[in-house]
């Protein structure tokens, strides 16, 4: 339609145009991104040849030459490339090590019981979460516990000499009692120099050693499985048990020392100060040396402590230094606001921390906590030293088998170490940065 | 909240030591556990103990141990192994953790005398040697004369060297390196004419070669390696068991006893056959073993000659030949004192 009176004016919008070429798709991102500025231009060609030059013989080592199939050292002893036929003809002992081959089951099942309650934790709006925190972290460990060391464990005590009463799993259970009988004792001093009710912690406490003696019964039980000693287990087993294990270990224990450190209370504070500060000078190696050579010879004769559980240990409280320190740069970023709020409504301590400050702090403590966890991952590794073989160490101990010994054997071995312990770091990053971002929605 | 964890790891602490009696003596504790704990290399040594890709062990240590438990079980399977590596080895034997340690582990003075062990005797005798490249047209180290030597730093192989050569007058040239892989790749790439390490060690090297075949070790061993199975200080009854299960294994090689004809022979009319088998005198008791003991010990895992062959033999992919290792009557040093 016309309107009247101005010739001059436009009455309708002009189409857009194209863009010039050279300014859009990848020819425009180019311009845009690479060669903006001549020293961009020449940086760009300069990491581009770098790029290629570092990673052609890469791709050239590891696909292209690379040896598929083969039955023994022949077939890689000229390759020039890796030889992924010793990967496959040996990929079930870097899982299992030296698992015994017709048990190997009851490792897959301990796994795939993991990974499926696992996965609704993971994702953010699968249900029932609280009931499936506390499968994994009740139910599973003894499922584990027993499908990978057999259960039936024999428990005989160790303390009633043997003239009042010979080794039996009841004279365990008479000192079990004794050892409960004498914590409910203190625990009732305690309260009652203190002056607080006595039947609250009692409750506790029989929730808690009731609980103890349950698990205790469980693994005491023949179910008929085949007892495999933690020296023949191995690869990717050992690295998952005792980066798990470390992981679900350090954190509330790295919480409750981040704690002690702020606590007001002087003596909490300075023994959680002298923990987190004796754990965080000592190498690990240094720790899980000690673990392994020295502690056998300050204890008992005919005492050995499984060289896996003193490793997990070893590596739980080590990292538990780090969570702590971690975790405690989280309480101190909180406002001071934030607690005198909570005091404000009448909240007790522990009341105050569960409910409005560690929330708070751990979210600020996401990737931190991450860190630590993927450098525990990585330091699983150092448990070689203790003659443990963990995935690495597997994969060290499988090159010299002279079925498959040849040039490129070891080689081959660490490129598949790496590309492994990558796979699950970066997912492990991967998944920290996106509840990062889920957290930090309501703060953007 | 920390009282309640205090009593966890008490708790803990005491549910887990596993509780192993304190027995009489070492053959009592092992037969009423029903198996050996031997102490294997978890290293994965070629030949001496390794476990191939099923996770089944082999090597001459593991069949030292598989013999011992032959003689106490008569069943050879009757042995459990705990991979061990070189720094915890000993702390395992100390405390308890395996009943033999039989890791290729060099018997020395110091060791024998202040870590609390014994040695049973040699299973194989060891020694640095040099491995060179055929086409050089060297047939002994002594004709390595100016030679380029490769070899890792900061070892005793190094100083064994420098004393053997100096001893012969031989000018030479060091090249060595931190770690057996450089040593090995520069071997490789020609930068030296010879490459020295442990004998047993240079055979297994050998195989990451890409021609094994075109290189050779020398028959010179320049210096003394005896390896040996050793047991705890202190129970010389398994001090006792455990020295003669060898000393059966070499007796049986130079009878002439084998896997294969042990069943035949025990018509023999040799009395030292007789007695090695049980058929005259009795051997087993004192030692506490059964009165067949010994053909026990042949008919499951075969005589020291056998045990050699099927691992480290020339047969093998190792290739080692027998050299100081064959029995004293076949120019070797290996010798036993008789069953008698």
């Amino acid at each position: 339609m016309n309107k009247p009176g101005s010739a001059f004016v436009r009455d309708s919008l002009l189409p857009a145009r194209a863009p010039p070429p050279n300014s859009v798709g990848i020819v425009g991102w180019m311009r845009q991104n690479l060669f903006s500025t001549p020293l961009n231009s020449v940086m760009t060609v300069v990491i581009l040849v770098f790029i290629v030059w570092a990673v052609t013989p890469f791709f050239r080592f590891t696909l292209v030459n690379a040896v598929w199939t083969g039955e023994d050292r022949q077939a890689c002893a000229t390759a020039t490339g890796a030889c992924w036929a010793y990967v496959k003809a040996y990929l079930p002992q870097f899982i299992y090590g030296r698992y015994p081959i017709g048990e190997r089951w009851r490792v897959d099942v301990v796994f795939w019981t993991l990974v499926v309650g696992l996965i609704p934790m993971l994702i953010p709006r699968a249900p029932y979460k609280r009931l499936n925190a506390l499968f994994l972290l009740t139910v599973f460990p003894v499922i584990a516990y027993i499908l990978l060391t057999g259960g039936h464990h024999q428990f005989s005590g160790r303390w009633i000499p043997n003239s009042w009463m010979s080794p039996s799993p009841l004279r365990f259970a008479v000192e079990y009692a004794l050892v409960s009988a004498a914590v409910f004792g203190v625990s009732t001093l305690f309260s009652w120099m203190s002056g607080r009710p006595i039947t609250g912690s009692w409750r506790t406490l029989g929730f808690i050693l009731g609980a103890f003696a349950i698990v205790l019964a469980l693994v005491s039980l023949d179910f008929g499985l085949v007892p495999v000693e933690t020296a023949n287990w191995g690869g990717l087993l050992v690295t998952l048990v005792v980066a798990i294990t470390g992981m679900v270990a350090s954190l509330p224990l790295g919480i409750l020392l981040a704690l002690g450190r702020r606590s007001n209370m002087p003596v909490v504070k300075l023994a959680s100060t002298i923990f987190i500060e004796v754990w965080r000078g000592v190498p690990l190696i240094t720790v899980l040396f000690m673990a392994s050579v020295m502690l056998p010879l300050f204890l008992p004769d005919g005492v050995t402590f499984d060289k896996l559980l003193r490793a997990l240990i070893g590596v739980a409280l080590f990292n538990a230094a780090y969570m702590a320190e971690t975790i405690r740069g989280g309480l101190q970023a909180i406002p001071r606001g934030q607690y005198e709020g909570a005091q404000a409504l009448g909240l007790g301590y522990w009341q105050m921390m569960r409910m409005i400050v560690l929330p708070q702090s751990l979210r600020i403590s996401v990737p931190g906590i991450v860190g630590s966890f993927i450098s525990l991952f990585k330091d699983t590794t150092l448990v070689i030293i203790i003659g443990l073989y963990d995935f690495l160490g597997q994969i060290q101990a499988s090159a010299n088998d002279a079925k498959w010994a040849s040039p490129v054997t070891g080689l081959t071995g660490y490129i598949f170490a790496a590309m492994v312990f990558w796979a699950f770091c970066f997912s492990m990053s991967r998944y920290a940065a996106y509840t990062e971002r889920r957290l930090d929605r309501g703060r953007r | 909240m920390n009282r309640n964890f205090a009593s966890i790891l008490v708790g803990a602490a005491l549910a887990l030591a596993s509780v192993t009696a304190a027995g009489a003596g070492t053959l009592e504790d092992v037969k009423a556990k029903g198996f050996l704990q031997c102490g294997a290399n978890g290293g994965n040594l070629i030949g001496f103990g390794a476990t191939d890709e099923k996770g089944e062990w082999s090597g001459i240590d593991v069949d030292f141990c598989r013999a011992m438990a032959s003689a106490i079980f008569n069943d050879p399977t009757k042995v459990k192994f705990t991979p061990l590596n070189a720094k915890e080895r000993f702390t395992a034997l100390q405390s308890g953790e395996v009943d033999v340690l039989s890791r290729n582990t060099t018997w020395t003075m110091s060791r024998d005398s202040s870590l609390g062990l014994q040695f049973v005797g040699v299973t194989y005798y060891d020694g640095q040697g040099f491995m060179v490249r055929k086409s050089l047209g060297v047939s002994s180290a002594l004709e390595l004369s100016g030679a380029k030597v490769c070899t890792q730093t900061g070892t005793t192989t190094e100083l064994n060297l420098a004393d053997y050569f100096r001893s012969n007058n031989m000018p030479y040239e060091v090249v060595a390196f931190e770690k057996n892989e450089e040593v090995l790749q520069a071997y490789e790439a020609g930068r030296c004419d010879a490459y020295t390490t442990d004998a047993s060690g240079l055979y297994a090297e050998r195989l990451k070669l890409v021609a094994p075949d075109d290189h050779m070790i020398l028959p010179e061993i320049i210096s003394k390696e005896p390896l040996g199975p050793a047991v705890r200080q202190g129970d010389d009854k398994w001090f006792t068991l455990a020295k003669w299960t060898l000393f059966a294994l070499l007796n049986a090689e130079e009878l002439g006893l084998t896997k294969a004809n042990i069943d035949e022979k025990k018509t023999s009319d040799n009395p030292e056959i007789k007695r090695f088998l049980g058929i005259e005198g009795d051997f087993g008791t004192p030692v506490g073993l059964s009165g067949d003991w010994a053909y026990n010990i042949i008919k499951n895992v075969g005589n020291y000659g056998e045990i050699f062959d099927a691992n480290i033999g020339p047969s093998t992919k190792l290739g080692i030949a027998r050299g100081l290792n064959n029995l004293w009557s076949k120019g070797g040093i290996q010798y036993a004192p008789p069953i008698r």
